[in-house]
């Protein structure tokens, strides 16, 4: 019974919970985008530009965070077999191939008047591209296994597979890159960022939290609903086929 | 063990009988390795310095094109649960034909490989690094390339979608591939390091590997 009573008690407690997120989210991103935009001073080397950092940074850690999110949700997936683990796993998914895509193009963004150029085969962006493609493969084998059961399955041997080589990854594009082209590391404005530059970072990066965790639990909402739905659909097709076939017989 | 060894024999058996398998991929590996310089232009100065980087490229895609049938005949006249009931475990079989899908691309693509880097002006002093990498870091690409194939084992026309899973993750296998050959060509980097991670990659996908492709493959039975 536990598995049907877990899902219903995440109903009711997400359903509380939801208001305070959404307030949260929108509050803590109209004080993170105010602070970024006019009260953070422009770099003196970056100028305004410094400002898409504010958006950059945040999105790259959620990049990360939601890997580690779908990588765990798998794990208990595939351990405990807890149908709560797949729904969380294939909600975070998506927002996680969004928010590395918004990292990737904010700092393309950012790289043009940077660097001068829109794409640097920099180790850093390398590999979150790879982490991008990890992301449409989890997608793209979850869309193509018809049995939604065995998807899920799939679905965590891959993105567990991932959490092995991911490291890998990262650690042999930094080889790579060091290799290659030692002289054009860049980094933003040096190790040591500025206190006017660093808190609205944080701030952004606590709203960036709050919106990844309202996404997410809005998007497990919707998916425990839809199956809710597809099995009363399936119920009543069954239903209306017994009474066709009784009288038949 | 024996079991082991008798289904190696066998699946190198029908791939050496059908022929055609490891034709194709050695064919494919010419049309790519030759594609490529009417891309790039005949300067030899210019291919000699991507050589390395074209062949070990080209190497994935051909093997990508083979890693599917790892599992799919077998799954589809009902051998591999007959495999799945039989005394070795899952594991092994899934090592056992990783290894023969090695014997039968790997090995005949890392012996090509030198050759067609005598047509891309390759430097000499790359050809036996060449040549190591790739039989160091093929066994990676069959190993990892069978998880890939155990996971679209059910996906119709899956071929494209293994790509797109499995690309991502030879990317380690690549940079130290090339990285190696490079390093011995043009210097002064060393050719050990990154041979030595290469073939660490390849040992831990030997073990690795067979764990998750056989748990994908058990969901399929």
């Amino acid at each position: 019974m536990q598995r049907f009573a877990n899902p219903n008690k995440f109903m009711a407690f997400s359903a509380t919970l939801m208001p305070w997120l959404v307030g949260a989210t929108v509050l803590l991103f109209l004080a993170g985008l105010y602070v970024s935009f006019f009260v953070a001073p422009p770099d003196y080397q970056q100028g305004e530009t410094v400002r898409i950092m504010f958006v950059h940074v945040p999105s790259a850690w959620l990049a990360m965070m939601c890997y580690g999110v779908i990588a765990l949700s798998s794990f208990v997936l595939l351990v405990w077999r807890h149908p709560l683990a797949d729904v969380s796993a294939k909600a975070a998914a998506p927002i996680g191939a969004a928010f590395t895509l918004l990292a990737l193009v904010t700092g393309s963004l950012w790289g043009r008047p940077m660097w001068g150029a829109y794409w640097v085969w920099d180790a850093r962006l390398t590999s979150v591209l790879i982490l991008f493609f990890l992301y449409i493969g989890l997608i793209a084998l979850r869309r193509a296994v018809d049995d939604e059961a065995l998807a899920a399955r799939l679905t965590a041997i891959l993105a567990l597979v991932g959490t092995v080589i991911l490291p890998i990854i990262k650690f042999s594009v930094e080889w790579w890159h060091t290799l290659h082209q030692p002289s054009s590391v860049l980094k933003i404005g040096g190790p040591a960022v500025h206190s006017s530059i660093l808190w609205p970072l944080l701030v952004m990066a606590v709203a960036f939290i709050c919106l990844f965790l309202t996404l997410h639990l809005a998007a497990m909402r919707n998916e425990i609903l839809r199956r809710k739905i597809a099995a009363t659909r399936i119920m009543r097709v069954e239903r209306a086929a017994a009474h066709q076939a009784q009288p038949a017989e | 063990m024996s079991a082991f060894v008798e289904l190696v024999r066998r699946d190198v058996g029908l791939a050496w009988r059908e022929g055609g398998a490891t034709g194709t991929v050695l064919a494919f590996y010419l049309i790519v390795v030759a594609v490529l310089p009417l891309g790039l232009g005949p300067d030899l100065k210019l291919l000699s310095r991507v050589a390395a980087g074209v062949l070990w490229v080209a190497l994935l895609l051909s093997a990508l094109l083979s890693v599917d049938r790892i599992f799919l005949n077998d799954k589809q006249d009902g051998t591999l649960e007959i495999m799945a009931l039989g005394p070795l475990p899952l594991e092994l079989v899934v090592a056992a034909k990783a290894f023969a899908h090695w014997l039968m691309t790997g090995i005949p693509l890392a012996l090509l490989a030198p050759l067609l880097g005598l047509m891309l002006n390759l430097d000499g002093a790359g050809y036996g690094p060449l040549f190591a990498t790739m039989i160091a870091g093929t066994p990676a690409v069959s190993f990892i390339g069978a998880i890939g194939a155990a996971l679209t084992l059910g996906v119709n026309r899956g071929g494209l979608l293994l790509s797109l899973l499995i690309l991502p993750l030879y990317v380690p296998v690549l940079i130290f591939g090339v990285s190696a050959v490079s390093a011995s060509i043009t210097g002064p980097a060393p050719f050990w390091p990154p041979f030595l991670i290469l073939s660490a990659i390849t040992l831990a996908s030997l073990v690795l590997a067979p764990i998750a492709a056989a748990a994908a493959l058990r969901l399929q039975l």
